[in-house]
C-alpha cells in the first residue's frame, strides 16, 4: 500500500496557474479562430503569469516559516515564493514585449504556450527541494526555452541558436544529473537538507558532485566559463524571448544556486565560496573584455549578462544573510533592466527590419525620445550610476562582498565596472552623439510601428528600474524576509 | 527645507522642460527663469543662515535605507553656503549663455543643464557619504551628454576621455567609500569617525584628483575643455572641478588626519607642480581656450596647496579662492565662447588680435577678468592667495615661495593672452562685423564681474564666514 502524501495545492499553485494557462493556450492554438488568436493567446499568458504572480505574493505572505511539502520534494518558502513574484513580472513584461513580434500566425499561440510553460518550470525550478525536483524543473524550463529560441523559422539564425542552445544546455544538464547522482550514491539522499545532515561533509566524491552540480547551474546562470552559448543563443532567438532569457533563467538559476549550496553543502562553505568567488571573477572579467569589441546590440547585452551573473555570484559568495538580500536585491532592478533594454533593442529592430547594430542605432534616441531615454536609464542603470537600483544593487553586493571580508572582489568588481563604462555608454553615444543623416541610413520606410504593449513593458522595466533606487527600504524588508527562510 | 529646495528645484524644473510644450526659445526662457529662482533661494538661505555657528544648519534627515545605515542627509555649513552660491550663479550665468546661443535641441540642453545644477548642489550639501556619492556620479549623466551632443567635431574622443578619468576615479572612491562606511557603521558624515587606513585615503584622494584635476591626473583636459561648448567648458572648469576640491576638504582631509599627515608633502608636492606646470602650459598654450584651461589646473594646484597646509589660513583662503575662481573660470570661458562666435574661430591666438579698438564693451570685460584673475592686488583673488600663502608657510617657507612665484606666472600667461585677443595688429578672423558685446552677452558677464568686484572689496565676506567641517576646528590636522 502506497502512502499518498499530502500535497499543499496552495503552495504549487504560482506554478500550477502558468501551467494551466500553458494549456488553455494550446486549446487556443487549436479552436480559436485565426483572426483572434493573436490577442488571445497574449491575453491568456499575461493573464497566466500575473495570477501566477498574484499567488506567489499571497504565498509570501503566508509561508513566515520554511515548510517541506510532498516529501520534502518542494520547499514553501518565502525564498521560492518572492523569486516567483519576480519571474512572474518578468514574464508578464515578456508578454507585453512579445505581442508586436511579427510571428507566424499558426505558431503564436504555441510560442505563449511554450513561454508560459518555461515560467512555470522556472516557478517549480526555485521551489525545488531535492534533488529530482531540481533537475525535473531545470530540464522542464530549458526545454521549452530551447523550442523558443528556435521558433522563428523566417529568422536567420534563429534555428542555428537553438541548437547551439540545446547541445551545450544538455552538457549543463547531463553534469548537473551526473553531479546529483554522485551526491547521492555517497549519501544515500535526496533531499537538500538530509544530504547535509548525512555529515559526508569533505569526502572527495561529495565534493566532485558539488562541483559538477555548480557547473550544472552555472550554465543556466550564463557564468563565465560557461558562458558559450549565450552570446549565439541570445543574439539568434527572437528578441522578447532573450528578454525572458535574460532576466527569468538568470532569476531561477542563481536562487537556486543559493538555496542549493547554502542548504545542501553547508559544511564544504570553505570550498564552494571561493569556487563562485572565481566564477564570478572569470565572469567578470570574460564578460567585460569580450562585450568591448562587440558590434551587435544583442551581443553586447549577452556578454553584459554574463558580467552581472558575475555581480550576482560575488553575493552568492560571501554567502551572509547581507549577500542573501543584495542577490534578491539585484535581481530586481537587474531583471527590469535587461528586460527593458531587449524591448529597445526589439522596437529598433521592428523599426528596421534587420539586427541591431551600434551602427544603426544611430539617432535612435531623437526618433524616440520615450525609447531613448529608457534605453539611456537601462545602461546607466546596468553600469550602476544612481538614479537607478543597479547603483544600489551594485553597492549592497560590494558591502556583502566587504561584510564576509572578501574585499578582492570589490577590487574586481570595480576594475570590471570601469571597463563596462566603455561599452554601456557606447551604446548611449550610439543613440544620440550621431544623427542618422550623417551615417546615410537607408529609411526604415514609413513610420515606425506605434505599439502601445511594448512601450507599456518598457515603461515598466523604467519603473521598477528608477523605482527600486527609491524605495530601497520596502524591497530590502522584503528580500530580508526571505533570506531569513535559508540557513547561515 | 531650504536645502533640499535648491536640490529639487532645478530637477523638478528640468522634468518640467522635459514635457512642456513649449518652443525652443520658451524653453530657454523658462531654464533661465529657474536658475535665478535657485539663486533666489539661494540668497534667501544665506539670509537665514546663521554665520556665527559653525555647525551644520538648515540640515533635513530621513532614513533612505536603515539595513546599512543610509539616509538623505542634506545641510549646509558656512563654506557649504558659498560653494552653492557660487554653483547656482555660475549655473545661471551658463544656462543663460546657452539659451542666448540658441542651442539646439533646445528641450534635452535645458533640461540636462538644470539636472546638472541640482546634482552639483547635491554634491556640496550632501551629509551622507552615498548620497554624496549619488550625486557625484549623477554630475557625469547630464555632462556626457552635454559634451558629446553639443560639443565640437572631435567630441567622441573627448567624451570617452573624460568618460574614462572620471569612471576610474568614482569607482575607486565607490569601493572606498563602501569598506569605510561599513567599518563606521554608518554612511552619516556627521556621526562618522576618523580612520588611519592609507588605502581608503589614496582612494578618495585619486577621485578627488582627477575631478579638480590635479598633476598627473589632468589628462582629460585638453580635449575636454576645448572640444566642450564654451558653456559647458564654463561649468566644468568653474564648477565641476571645485567638486573634487570640496571632496578634499569635506572627505579626504577631515576623516584621515594620520594618512593627510603622511602624505602631506605629497600632496603639496603635487600642488606646487600643478601650479608652475599649469601655469607654464597656459603661458605656452596657442588659444585663448588653453590659457584659461591650464589656468585652471594652476589653480587647483594653488588650491591644493592651501588645503593641506591644515591650518585655518590655508582653509579659508582655499574657500575664498575656490569661489573666486568659480566666478573667473566661468567669465572668462564665456567670454572665450563669445569671441570664438564672432570671429568664427576656435580662439587661435595667431588668427585673432586687435579686438579691444572699436569695441569697448568687450575690451573692458576681457581686462577686468583678466586683471582679477591674475590677482592684482586689492583684488579678490589676491586676499585668496595671500590666504593660502600665509597658511602654506606655516608647513615650510619653500611653499610659500613656490606659490609667490607662481603669481608672477599668472601674470605672464593671463597679460599674453589679453594683448594677443585685445591688443596688437589685427588678426585675420577679425572683421569689422565682429560686433561689440552685446546687451544679452553684458547681463550674462556683468552680474560675474559684479560678484568679483564686490569680492575684491570685502573678501572677508567669504573667507570670515567659512570654517572647518569639524567642531574642534582645522587645526587639529596641523603637525
Amino acid at each position: 500500500m502506497i502512502v499518498k502524501p499530502h500535497i499543499d495545492w496552495f503552495a504549487l499553485a504560482p506554478s500550477l496557474a502558468l501551467l494551466g494557462a500553458a494549456g488553455l493556450l494550446l486549446m487556443v492554438a487549436v479552436f480559436a479562430p485565426r483572426r483572434g488568436r493573436k490577442a488571445t493567446s497574449a491575453f491568456v499568458a499575461f493573464g497566466g503569469f500575473v495570477a501566477s504572480g498574484i499567488w506567489a505574493a499571497f504565498l509570501d505572505d503566508r509561508s513566515p516559516n520554511a515548510t517541506a511539502l510532498v516529501h520534502d520534494a518542494m520547499w514553501r518558502d518565502r525564498w521560492g515564493a518572492l523569486a516567483q513574484v519576480i519571474l512572474a513580472g518578468s514574464g508578464a513584461v515578456a508578454v507585453l514585449l512579445s505581442y508586436g513580434e511579427r510571428m507566424r500566425d499558426e505558431h503564436v499561440a504555441e510560442y505563449y504556450a511554450l513561454l508560459t510553460s518555461a515560467g512555470a518550470g522556472m516557478a517549480f525550478f526555485v521551489q525545488a527541494g531535492n534533488l529530482m525536483t531540481l533537475f525535473l524543473g531545470l530540464e522542464w524550463f530549458s526545454i521549452a526555452l530551447y523550442v523558443l529560441t528556435a521558433i522563428d523559422i523566417d529568422l536567420v539564425g534563429s534555428l542555428e541558436a537553438g541548437l547551439k542552445y540545446l547541445v551545450i544546455g544538455a552538457v549543463g544538464s547531463a553534469t548537473l544529473l551526473f553531479g546529483s547522482a554522485l551526491v547521492y550514491g555517497i549519501t544515500g539522499e535526496l533531499s537538500f537538507d538530509r544530504i547535509a545532515a548525512a555529515g559526508h561533509a569533505h569526502d572527495a566524491m561529495l565534493v566532485v558532485g558539488l562541483a559538477m552540480i555548480i557547473v550544472g547551474l552555472g550554465f543556466k546562470a550564463s557564468a563565465a566559463p560557461f558562458h558559450m552559448w549565450t552570446p549565439d543563443a541570445y543574439q539568434g532567438a527572437p528578441t522578447p524571448v532573450t528578454a525572458f532569457m535574460s532576466s527569468a533563467t538568470k532569476i531561477a538559476a542563481l536562487v537556486v544556486t543559493y538555496r542549493v549550496l547554502v542548504t545542501t553543502f553547508p559544511h564544504d562553505q570553505h570550498l564552494w565560496r571561493v569556487a563562485i568567488a572565481v566564477i564570478a571573477i572569470v565572469s567578470l572579467a570574460w564578460g567585460n573584455i569580450a562585450a568591448l569589441v562587440q558590434r551587435n546590440v544583442k551581443r553586447i547585452l549577452a556578454y553584459s549578462s554574463v558580467s552581472h551573473a558575475g555581480f550576482m555570484l560575488i553575493a552568492v559568495a560571501a554567502a551572509t544573510p547581507l549577500g542573501a538580500r543584495a542577490l534578491l536585491y539585484y535581481l530586481i532592478p537587474y531583471a527590469a533592466m535587461s528586460l527593458g533594454a531587449f524591448g529597445v533593442v526589439a522596437a529598433r529592430e521592428r523599426e528596421l527590419q534587420r539586427p541591431v547594430t551600434l551602427q544603426n542605432l544611430a539617432g535612435f534616441g531623437w526618433e524616440r525620445p520615450f525609447l531613448g531615454i529608457a534605453m539611456w536609464v537601462f545602461m546607466l542603470g546596468m553600469l550602476g550610476f544612481p538614479l537607478t537600483g543597479g547603483f544600489i544593487g551594485k553597492f549592497y553586493v560590494f558591502a556583502a562582498a566587504y561584510d564576509h571580508g572578501y574585499w578582492w572582489l570589490i577590487v574586481a568588481g570595480v576594475i570590471a565596472t570601469m571597463i563596462s563604462a566603455y561599452y554601456y555608454l557606447g551604446i548611449v553615444r550610439a543613440m544620440y552623439f550621431r544623427d542618422a543623416a550623417e551615417l546615410q541610413l537607408a529609411p526604415a520606410g514609413g513610420s515606425p510601428p506605434f505599439d502601445p504593449l511594448l512601450l507599456a513593458g518598457v515603461g515598466i522595466a523604467l519603473a521598477v528600474t528608477v523605482g527600486s533606487f527609491f524605495a530601497v527600504q520596502p524591497l530590502i524588508d522584503v528580500a530580508r524576509s526571505a533570506a531569513s527562510s535559508l540557513p547561515l | 527645507m531650504l536645502t533640499t529646495a535648491l536640490i529639487a528645484i532645478p530637477v523638478a524644473g528640468a522634468l518640467l522642460i522635459a514635457i512642456a510644450p513649449l518652443s525652443s526659445y520658451w524653453l530657454g526662457s523658462l531654464a533661465a527663469l529657474i536658475s535665478l529662482v535657485e539663486i533666489g533661494v539661494w540668497i534667501t538661505t544665506a539670509a537665514r543662515f546663521d554665520f556665527s555657528s559653525s555647525s551644520l544648519q538648515m540640515d533635513q534627515r530621513a532614513s533612505w535605507f536603515s539595513d546599512l545605515q543610509v539616509s538623505w542627509h542634506v545641510g549646509q555649513y558656512r563654506f557649504s553656503l558659498w560653494f552653492v552660491g557660487m554653483t547656482v550663479v555660475a549655473m545661471a550665468a551658463c544656462t543663460i549663455y546657452g539659451w542666448w546661443a540658441g542651442r539646439d535641441r533646445a528641450r534635452a540642453y535645458f533640461a540636462l543643464m538644470l539636472l546638472l545644477t541640482g546634482a552639483i548642489v547635491g554634491v556640496f550639501v550632501a551629509q551622507d557619504l552615498l548620497l554624496f556619492y549619488a550625486f557625484f556620479e549623477a554630475m557625469l549623466i547630464p555632462l556626457y551628454v552635454l559634451i558629446g551632443v553639443w560639443g565640437g567635431s572631435d567630441r567622441m574622443r573627448a567624451t570617452i576621455t573624460f568618460v574614462v578619468y572620471t569612471v576610474v576615479g568614482s569607482l575607486l572612491m565607490l569601493a572606498a567609500i563602501v569598506v569605510f562606511g561599513l567599518q563606521q557603521g554608518t554612511f552619516d558624515m556627521t556621526r562618522m569617525g576618523t580612520s588611519s587606513s592609507q588605502w581608503l585615503f589614496l582612494g578618495f584622494v585619486v577621485a578627488f584628483a582627477i575631478k579638480s584635476p590635479l598633476f598627473p591626473l589632468h589628462g582629460w583636459l585638453p580635449v575636454t575643455y576645448r572640444e566642450s561648448s564654451a558653456e559647458v567648458s564654463a561649468v566644468l572648469s568653474g564648477i565641476v572641478g571645485k567638486a573634487g576640491l570640496y571632496g578634499l576638504l569635506r572627505i579626504a582631509i577631515p576623516f584621515f588626519p594620520q594618512p593627510v599627515h603622511d602624505w602631506r608633502i605629497v600632496m603639496l608636492i603635487l600642488g606646487s607642480v600643478s601650479l608652475v606646470y599649469g601655469s607654464l602650459l597656459a603661458f605656452r598654450a596657442p588659444d585663448f581656450r588653453g590659457v584659461v584651461m591650464y589656468s585652471s589646473l594652476a589653480q587647483s594646484g594653488l588650491i591644493v596647496l592651501g588645503l593641506f597646509a591644515s591650518n585655518s589660513l590655508g582653509f579659508d583662503g582655499a574657500v575664498l579662492q575656490i569661489v573666486n575662481h568659480a566666478l573667473v573660470s566661468t567669465a572668462l570661458f564665456l567670454l572665450a565662447g563669445m569671441i570664438e562666435r564672432r570671429t568664427g574661430t576656435r580662439g587661435e591666438f595667431s588668427l585673432l588680435g586687435g579686438m579691444a579698438r572699436g569695441r569697448p564693451a568687450l575690451a573692458t570685460m576681457i581686462m577686468t577678468v583678466g586683471i582679477i584673475s591674475l590677482a592684482v592686488p586689492l583684488s579678490t583673488t589676491f586676499a585668496g592667495e595671500f590666504l593660502i600663502l600665509a597658511g602654506v608657510f606655516q608647513q615650510g617657507w619653500l611653499w610659500a615661495v613656490i606659490g609667490g612665484a607662481s603669481m608672477v606666472l599668472a601674470a605672464m600667461y593671463m597679460l599674453r593672452a589679453i594683448s594677443a585677443v585685445l591688443h596688437q595688429d589685427v588678426g585675420p578672423a577679425v572683421s569689422e562685423n565682429a560686433l561689440d558685446l552685446r546687451v544679452g552677452e553684458l547681463a550674462i558677464v556683468v552680474p560675474l564681474v559684479v560678484c568679483l568686484v564686490g569680492l575684491s572689496a570685502w573678501p572677508n565676506l567669504v573667507s570670515g564666514r567659512a570654517s572647518a567641517p569639524t567642531s574642534s576646528g582645522w587645526t587639529q590636522y596641523a603637525p
